[in-house]
């Protein structure tokens, strides 16, 4: 499946950023519109990327493997990344991460069977005002998340979820 | 009445700003990039521009505490491709005064930066962005839209010879990017592993040239500082610390948040504007400067003073000006452990005392928060911590060590007590 004329678009507006001749630098803005598109990044992924931009594969795959908010497996259609960092942690994430894990009834790592949901561990997020800090995907940040914050959200995101299958 | 977010009486930075002013007309309603216009119109020679900044004393406010006048002298002069950085790579746990100033004031670092581009020479400039603070990312990239838009930036600015052009760049979850080599190599479409020093990014920077990386803060005090002159902003501050700087304080208190103070100002000021510690408990232990600094018992804490060398005789680090609060229900074993378990996933691996280390130091603050401890594993985790400090390229490394040896030379008792008993000697309420 080569890459979609919008992530295309979106992919040349990045590499315009930089010097002539520099394109790799928009590597992680490519790697982050495809995987927005497509929700994971598979070696197939990244070969079009590589292909793209100039890179070799691995070059490529060296990036995406680095940093954490790259999925290179198949994911949920939320991921729910929790902070479990200690300014999160003494403002009640352990709390929300209990929570989380009790009404998915998964894990960390973990997604839930129907496909909705995938869980993860965070690292500081750098919102620890409004602690426990949770990211929806990598758009959407969720601050003061406990129980009933997560309740509705959770909520929130199915409804989402059927008016788009609706729609479709 | 307009309500405004509350920083303090202090604020300079962060006065006036109500969380919806954060558009250019609103900026330049502020007295914004009239600093820059005086410049460019008078054609101030940048060495003069430079003068300000060193009589001024505005240091790094990522963590270092550099002078910043210093840094940008350190440049070369003459070198036809150099760039500036904004390190908006804000992950140091316990730290978010990046985000309130990107979000609600984000022209502050536009003008700061195409300043800092006029004095070094820089023609083109990037603004690294936490890739977990997306909406942040998407606002300083409308910010900077509106800037080229009236001609604040680009080519040829206010009809004067200067041009610079600036960008944003997103980070994707990596802590080590907030070194700033780390976040060089990141910027150059890499994983982010720390370049060795010498050279330094004065020298060899992104993609080779020249660089200075200037942490958000520091780049939003530079227009307040021409506007104002250096005087006045040493004046807000210590002698060779001058200004305000934003605390962000987080834990146990009652309402955690960003309070700007000037330099100097007594911990027992900030811990009070942040309502004192929640439910009314005692005060038991305070890191000072983000995760990475050593922890301070309270008692320490409350008879020091917000400023570098203050913080630094009491034993710790001003950092990027941190504070993580814990009250006297809070177990230090169980603290730690949280913090260890993250440079343990954040080490780039690239240096084996790091890579190993803190894997260790892991593995043992794990084993004696489940009672599991063995005896010797304190003096251990001081050893290990020991092997690791000046043995890495970076300073993750010195990062990871030092909250170890600070937990364990303060609270060396509750180790211990977890070790013999096989469990916490406080009801952590966690």
């Amino acid at each position: 499946m080569p890459l979609s004329a919008v992530a295309c678009q979106k992919i040349d507006k990045a590499i315009a950023k930089y010097p002539v001749g520099r394109k790799q630098s928009a590597v992680m803005a490519a790697l982050t519109i495809v995987q927005e598109e497509r929700g994971w990044l598979s070696p197939e992924s990244l070969r079009e990327v590589a292909e793209y931009l100039g890179m070799p594969p691995v070059a490529v795959y060296e990036v995406a493997s680095f940093y954490t908010m790259y999925h290179l497996k198949p994911v949920g259609r939320y991921v729910l990344t929790l902070c479990t960092n200690l300014p999160c942690s003494l403002q009640g994430s352990d709390v929300a991460a209990r929570h989380l894990q009790e009404t998915l009834k998964i894990g960390w790592n973990e997604t839930t069977p129907d496909g909705m949901f995938t869980l993860l561990q965070g690292e500081c997020m750098g919102a620890c005002q409004e602690a426990p800090v949770m990211l929806t995907g990598h758009q959407r940040m969720c601050c003061k998340m406990m129980p009933p914050q997560i309740d509705a959200l959770l909520a929130q995101l199915r409804d989402e979820a059927a008016q788009k299958e609706r729609q479709e | 009445m307009t309500a405004f977010l509350d920083y303090g009486s202090d604020a300079v930075l962060m006065a006036r700003l109500t969380g919806d002013n954060w558009r250019i007309e609103d900026y330049v309603a502020r007295g914004g990039y009239e600093a820059l216009k005086a410049i460019l119109t008078a054609g101030t020679p940048p060495d003069q521009v430079l003068a300000e900044i060193k009589l001024s004393a505005l240091r790094g406010r990522g963590g270092a505490g550099f002078p910043t006048g210093m840094k940008w002298g350190f440049m070369p002069r003459g070198a036809p491709e150099k760039y500036v950085v904004c390190n908006a790579d804000e992950g140091e746990p316990g730290t978010f005064k990046d985000r309130d100033i990107l979000r609600f004031n984000p022209h502050s670092v536009i003008e700061g930066m195409a300043i800092a581009a006029y004095v070094m020479g820089c023609a083109c400039g990037y603004i690294y962005i936490h890739g977990e603070i997306w909406d942040v990312y998407e606002r300083c990239e409308e910010a900077i839209e509106e800037a080229r838009a009236a001609g604040v930036i680009g080519q040829r600015i206010m009809g004067s010879d200067f041009s610079f052009e600036l960008f944003n760049h997103h980070g994707f979850g990596a802590y080590i990017c907030g070194e700033e080599t780390a976040l060089l190599e990141s910027l150059e479409g890499k994983k982010g592993q720390s370049r060795y020093k010498p050279p330094f990014p004065a020298n060899v920077g992104l993609y080779g040239k020249p660089t200075t990386i200037n942490n958000v803060e520091t780049l939003a005090c530079v227009p307040l500082i021409l506007r104002n002159g250096g005087q006045w902003f040493l004046d807000l501050g210590r002698p060779n610390a001058g200004g305000t700087k934003i605390f962000s304080v987080s834990g146990d208190v009652e309402r955690p948040g960003n309070y700007e103070l000037r330099l100097g100002a007594p911990f027992a000021k900030l811990l009070e504007m942040a309502g004192g510690v929640r439910g009314g408990r005692k005060l038991k232990a305070v890191i000072p400067g983000g995760s990475s600094s050593p922890v301070l018992p309270g008692a320490i804490m409350m008879e020091t003073d917000l400023d570098y060398d203050s913080i630094a005789k009491a034993g710790s680090m001003m950092g990027s000006g941190a504070v993580i609060v814990m009250d006297e229900t809070r177990c230090m074993v169980r603290s730690l452990m949280r913090l260890s378990e993250f440079y343990h996933e954040e080490s780039c691996g690239q240096c084996t005392p790091c890579r190993e280390g803190t894997g260790w130091l892991a593995h043992i603050i794990h084993r004696i928060e489940h009672g599991e401890g063995r005896p010797g594993d304190v003096d251990a985790l001081d050893r290990v911590a020991h092997n690791i400090m000046g043995r890495t390229i970076c300073a993750l490394g010195d990062a990871a060590a030092m909250p170890v040896r600070s937990f364990v030379k303060h609270f060396r008792d509750e180790f211990e007590y977890h070790i013999e008993h096989h469990r916490c000697q406080v009801a952590d309420h966690v």
